[in-house]
Parts: structure tokens; C-alpha cells; sequence
């Protein structure tokens, strides 16, 4: 099978789809003759033209509203946000056009929209190229919102979002595009080439939206994490000598509860991860969710990591970002807590 | 198309103090991207090499009421600001004695003592801001006015509209300064604009508008001191200036969307060597004068790099700190 990093199978998921279905389309800033600033939409344009895959000038906004007409109107725009911190002048259109569309036409309109987005720190961005801001599309009522966390899930994945008759907020957590992160920046980086994950069928095929994933079976923890912090769960438990069953959540709304719910009730103790900060956050929301139907499987308190909550910082990333140290200490406490 | 046609019509300090500005920069942006090479200064770096003109000719005309807003290719606008070269190369580095204590880095420098309020990496995200901060200085009856650069890819934001139609509405004192260096990251002004006349868009809603040579710093100068003038008496402009960034957007750019041979068109339009040919032509300056001001700036930026290498990181009890206001 073709080993590919996540952004030859993202690229591979657009460039099926651009030839299965005349009616997606790909849009955003860079993302055609430039061929998009990580490299995810290279060679689409010159493969299926200017009319499939449009370059936008700098106008989220419009990107977005332009994308909801587009789908409402019979095509199926994949639209790039290029940043994830650049989606702010969308959010408007996300929650009160995209999201609603279906709801008050009663069904007689639906925008099959994907939002691409690529999000997450690690990279020394600052605050401006470095934000995790799930929870805030999570919040939002008519619009699924999912992170994969590597290139077999991304390339399943974003098929099974362009095929969705509902609007898809498709975060990229940056930090894994080129291979797995265990939240050591002074390790070197590890390609996807050597984890199976890699593996990438060249072809057609989905990952179903709505379905978690156990990345790791154990039965002493569970460790629920989405996106890059899967990869630092799994090193800190490595660590810790924890046998943790990590879940990795794929799609943060509509959310997987059953397969939260068996692994919590199996395992009777809860950390939850996330790079994003820690009020609000979405890990308020697993942990309520876990506890209103494990709670008397529970033998400690639910745990959460998140980041701190603090504009993401430039000097301060890895002291802000939830590596290995955080993530393990969490970890040991859950397990001696009684 | 030759730069500048006729004589430099300054009087020698004047002259001289637009090429050490235009140097300072340069020589600053050169320092950044070698500190970026050895590691020292990481993530995102967007190098103002080329449109150093535009910053030495429009922000020297400012005072010290006035105030200035930018964009993530600021450091030439914070250097002739005024902002230490120091302060801003640590800040650079993450040092706790940058101007932001180490937490904006590159892209979101921010300095009160010069009223310079960023530094700003979200496109158009400035534009706003200058307009309520000139409406401010409007309502205070104090003096001072705001300039706010910003590239011409802003002018698709919807910010820009709202922001121009805000300013003439309001009639507040803000220069709007479009840098036009033709292209939008990879995306060349007329693939984004379909009116690619960038004072018809201000224009449409009301501000006085001016365009000059951005290569030219003679002409930057005396479009934005007419300009100036006009803001000063209470009238929002726009001052679009031409230029041309020689270097990459950011570090990891590999330029596929323009022809070697229009870079080398636009180099040889350069800001630095053709204004500088001009004072000597015109004997208002000489080889070894040259010479002797380039050591100066490169002896600053040189103090700079060993400030920023030498100075402290924050520690990381202060993660928290300035989220809000202090307890």
C-alpha cells in the first residue's frame, strides 16, 4: 500500500472526489496556482481547472458565504480557511448561515459544505497560527466538526465529509502533517513512512463521521484525546507504564458515545487531553457527558489536560502546549487517586 | 521605468536620514533572517526587504502624538518607529526583553512608549482598529494622528470596507497606507481584484486618495507629507505606494508564483542602491560617507543580535500573566 503523509492523502481525497463528482469544488486563499501554503491542494488546478479549484482573494468571510450559496446551489464546495485562526471573519456565516440553513428551510435547503482548516500549536507560531478552536464550532447546532489525526483517517475522512449532506468543519491538526508528534520538539521528527497510519490506499474509500477510534486497548485508563495530543497520550503512557485504552475521538460533534462509554465503564478512570485551553474547552464537555453515564463505574474523579488559558504564547509554547510531562503527571495522579 | 526623475530636493539631512532609515531596515532584516538560519528566531518571519521606502519615507513624518498601526511585516515600521533595535530583536529571539516580554514574537510587536499598536498576523485586522483609535484622539480633541499600513491583499478583507467607510464617515485623522507589492502571498493582485485600481476602491467611499512610487523614496515622502497634511486638517486618506518585497513571503515560500526575471526587474528598481546612486550623482553624499554609515547601522544591529542572544526567557510562572488585568 502507498505510504503518504497527511497532506498527499488529503490531497488524494480532494483529487478523487474533484473526479468522482463534477459538483465539488475546491476554493480558498492560495489554494489553485500557488497550490496552497502547506502543499494540500497542489497540482488540483492545473489537473481540473480554474472553473474546479478557485483561488479566492483574503476574504473568509466570503470564502465561507460564497461556499454555503455554492452548496445550497447544487455543488459540493470543499472551502480552505488556511489558518484556523483565520476563521473568525467566518463565523458569522458558519453559525448563523451555515449551520441553520437546513433547520429553517425545514429541510427544503442543505449546504453540503467542508471546511477545511488546519489548526493546532507546536509550530512556534504565536497566537495567530497556532489556535485549537473546536469547541466553538462543537457549540453550534447544525454543523459536525472533526479532526483527524492521521493520513489513513484524513484521506477516509474528508471523503466521508464532501459526501455529507451536512456542513463539515474539518480541522487539521498542522503539527502531525508530516508525521506523528510526541510532544518532544527536541526529538527528531518521525515520518509518517514508519507508522502504520501511513498507509494510505490509493484509491476511494471512507472513515465514517461519528465514530471514535481505539488507537491503543488497555483496560487500567482510558485516555480520550483527538488530533496530535493522541500521539502524546500514547508516549506518556508508554512513560508511565500505564496500560491506558486511548480513544481517539476522530469526530469531536456528533460525538461517539458509545464507544466512550464502554471503554470508561471498562476501565473505571478518565483523563481527558486536548491542546486547546482548558475553559470551555471541549473537554468540559466529554467530562460531562462521561460522568452522567459512568459515574458509578468511576473510581476517580475525571481528569483533564488542556492548554493553559492564555492567548497561545510565542516564548511559552511548550510550557503551554500539554507534552509528555503534564500529560504523564496527569496520568500517574489519576491512577493513585483511590 | 527609472526610479526618481529628478533631484533629490531635501536638504542634506533630510536626505541622509531617509537612506540611514532604508539601511537600518535592511540591515535588520538581514540580521533576522541569518538569526533565523542558526535557530535563534523561529516559527513565522516575514522579511520587509524591498519596500523599505515606504516605512522610511511615510513614518519619520510622524510625531510622537501620533500613532501607528501595521501588519506581520512590521519591523521596519517598529525600527523607524523608533522601537529599540534591541527590544525588537529579542522580542524576536522570545526574550523577556523584547517589547513584548517574548510572548508575540515576529509578527506582534506592540510598543506604548511609541505608540506603535502592532504587529498584526490576522489580514486586515488592523484596519479597525486605527479607525477607533483616530476617532479617539478625535473625541479627546487631542492632537495626533494614526497611519495604518497594511498590504493591498487586505483590501479584499471586508474589514478594509467597513474600515474605510467608518474613517469617512466619521471623518477621522487616519492615513490608510496600502503597501501594493502586487501580490497577496501567491496570489497576484489581479487574480484577486477585478478593480485592480486600488484608490478607486477608497475612493468609492469617500477618502482622499494618492498614489506614489513605493521604490522611490523621495516620492514616498512627498506624497505622504501632502497626505499628512491633508489627515492633519481632519480629512481620512489613502496613500496607496507600489513596492515590491524581494524575498519570499515568509521562510517557507518557494516563490512559484512569479518569474526570476520580474524579481530581478523590480531589484533593479531597488529602494536602497538607486536612492543612494541619486545622493552621489547629486554629491550630497560620498563612497567613504556611505561606507561609514553602513558600519554604524551594522555596529546597532550587530548589539542588537548580542542583546538578544544574552538576554533572559520570561519564566514560566509569568505563563498567566497580563490574560487580564492584574488582580
Amino acid at each position: 500500500m502507498p505510504k503518504m503523509n497527511m497532506i498527499q492523502a488529503l490531497n488524494s481525497a480532494m483529487d478523487i472526489m474533484l473526479g468522482r463528482d463534477p459538483s465539488v469544488v475546491v476554493m480558498g486563499e492560495d489554494v489553485g496556482y500557488f497550490g496552497g501554503v502547506f502543499r494540500t491542494t497542489d497540482g488540483l488546478q492545473r489537473k481540473y481547472g480554474e472553473q474546479r479549484v478557485l483561488d479566492t482573494p483574503i476574504s473568509e468571510q466570503g470564502i465561507v458565504a460564497a461556499a454555503i450559496g455554492m452548496g445550497v446551489n447544487g455543488l459540493r464546495p470543499v472551502a480552505e480557511i488556511q489558518f484556523a485562526d483565520y476563521i473568525y471573519p467566518g463565523y458569522d456565516q458558519i453559525v448563523s448561515e451555515l449551520a441553520r440553513i437546513r433547520y429553517r428551510s425545514a429541510s427544503e435547503f442543505h449546504a453540503p459544505v467542508t471546511i477545511r482548516t488546519p489548526c493546532g500549536g507546536g509550530i512556534r507560531g504565536g497566537q495567530t497560527h497556532s489556535q485549537s478552536p473546536e469547541a466553538i464550532f462543537a457549540h453550534v447546532s447544525g454543523v459536525k466538526t472533526v479532526m483527524p489525526s492521521n493520513p489513513y483517517d484524513a484521506k477516509g475522512m474528508l471523503i466521508a465529509a464532501i459526501e455529507d449532506d451536512d456542513p463539515v468543519i474539518f480541522f487539521e491538526p498542522k503539527r502531525v502533517y508530516n508525521g506523528p508528534f510526541d510532544g518532544n520538539p527536541d526529538q527528531p521528527a518521525v515520518p509518517w513512512s514508519a507508522h502504520p497510519k501511513g498507509e494510505v490506499p490509493e484509491g476511494y474509500y471512507t472513515v465514517p463521521l461519528g465514530k471514535a477510534e481505539i488507537v491503543r486497548p488497555g483496560s487500567a485508563c482510558t485516555i480520550v484525546a483527538y488530533g496530535t495530543m493522541v500521539y502524546v497520550a500514547e508516549a506518556a503512557a508508554r512513560a508511565q507504564g500505564v496500560d491506558a485504552e486511548i480513544v481517539d475521538l476522530r469526530t469531536i460533534a456528533p460525538l461517539d458515545v458509545d464507544t466512550l462509554f464502554t471503554s470508561v465503564k471498562k476501565t473505571g478512570r478518565c483523563l481527558i487531553v486536548h491542546e486547546a485551553t482548558r475553559f470551555g474547552g471541549f473537554g468540559g464537555e466529554l467530562s460531562a457527558t462521561i460522568q452522567e453515564e459512568c459515574f458509578w463505574n468511576l473510581e476517580a474523579p475525571i481528569a483533564r489536560v488542556a492548554g493553559w488559558d492564555t492567548p497561545y504564547p510565542h516564548a511559552f509554547e511548550w510550557e503551554y502546549f500539554p507534552g509528555q510531562r503534564r500529560v504523564g503527571a496527569a496520568l500517574k495522579a489519576l491512577m493513585e487517586a483511590a | 521605468m527609472p526610479v526618481g526623475r529628478y533631484p533629490v530636493p531635501f536638504d542634506r539631512d533630510v536626505a541622509v536620514e531617509l537612506l540611514r532609515q532604508m539601511l537600518r531596515i535592511r540591515r535588520f532584516e538581514e540580521a533576522c533572517a541569518e538569526q533565523y538560519g542558526l535557530g535563534n528566531i523561529r516559527g513565522f518571519l516575514h522579511l520587509y526587504i524591498g519596500q523599505e521606502a515606504v516605512a522610511a519615507g511615510v513614518v519619520p513624518l510622524l510625531g510622537p502624538e501620533d500613532s501607528l498601526v501595521a501588519t506581520y511585516r512590521e519591523h521596519g515600521h517598529a525600527l523607524v518607529r523608533g522601537v529599540a533595535a534591541r527590544s525588537l530583536m529579542a522580542e524576536m529571539f522570545g526574550r523577556a526583553t523584547g517589547c513584548c516580554r517574548g510572548r508575540g514574537g515576529s509578527m506582534h510587536l506592540f510598543d506604548a512608549a511609541t505608540r506603535f499598536y502592532g504587529g498584526n498576523a490576522i489580514v486586515g485586522g488592523g484596519l479597525p482598529l486605527a479607525v477607533g483609535l483616530a476617532l479617539a484622539a478625535k473625541r479627546s480633541g487631542r492632537a495626533g494622528i494614526v497611519a495604518c499600513f497594511f498590504g493591498e491583499g487586505a483590501m479584499a478583507e471586508g474589514a478594509f470596507h467597513e474600515s474605510a467607510n467608518l474613517a469617512a464617515l466619521w471623518r477621522v485623522p487616519a492615513l490608510f497606507v496600502c503597501e501594493n507589492n502586487r501580490y497577496a502571498m501567491g496570489t497576484a493582485l489581479e487574480r484577486s481584484q477585478a478593480r485592480t485600481d486600488l484608490c478607486g476602491h477608497a475612493a468609492a467611499y469617500g477618502l482622499s486618495t494618492r498614489s506614489a512610487d513605493g521604490m522611490d523614496v523621495v516620492a514616498v515622502r512627498e506624497t505622504a507629507e501632502a497626505a499628512v497634511t491633508e489627515v492633519r486638517a481632519g480629512t481620512p486618506c489613502f496613500l496607496e505606494l507600489q513596492t515590491y518585497r524581494f524575498r519570499a513571503h515568509s521562510m517557507f515560500d518557494p516563490e512559484l508564483y512569479r518569474e526570476r526575471a520580474e524579481v530581478e526587474a523590480w531589484r533593479a528598481r531597488g529602494p536602497l542602491h538607486t536612492y543612494t546612486d541619486r545622493l552621489k550623482a547629486q554629491g550630497l553624499y560620498g563612497e567613504a560617507e556611505f561606507l561609514a554609515l553602513d558600519a554604524e547601522v551594522a555596529a546597532e544591529v550587530r548589539a542588537a543580535v548580542a542583546y538578544a542572544a544574552s538576554a533572559p526567557t520570561e519564566p514560566a510562572t509569568e505563563l498567566l500573566r497580563d490574560v487580564t488585568v492584574a488582580a
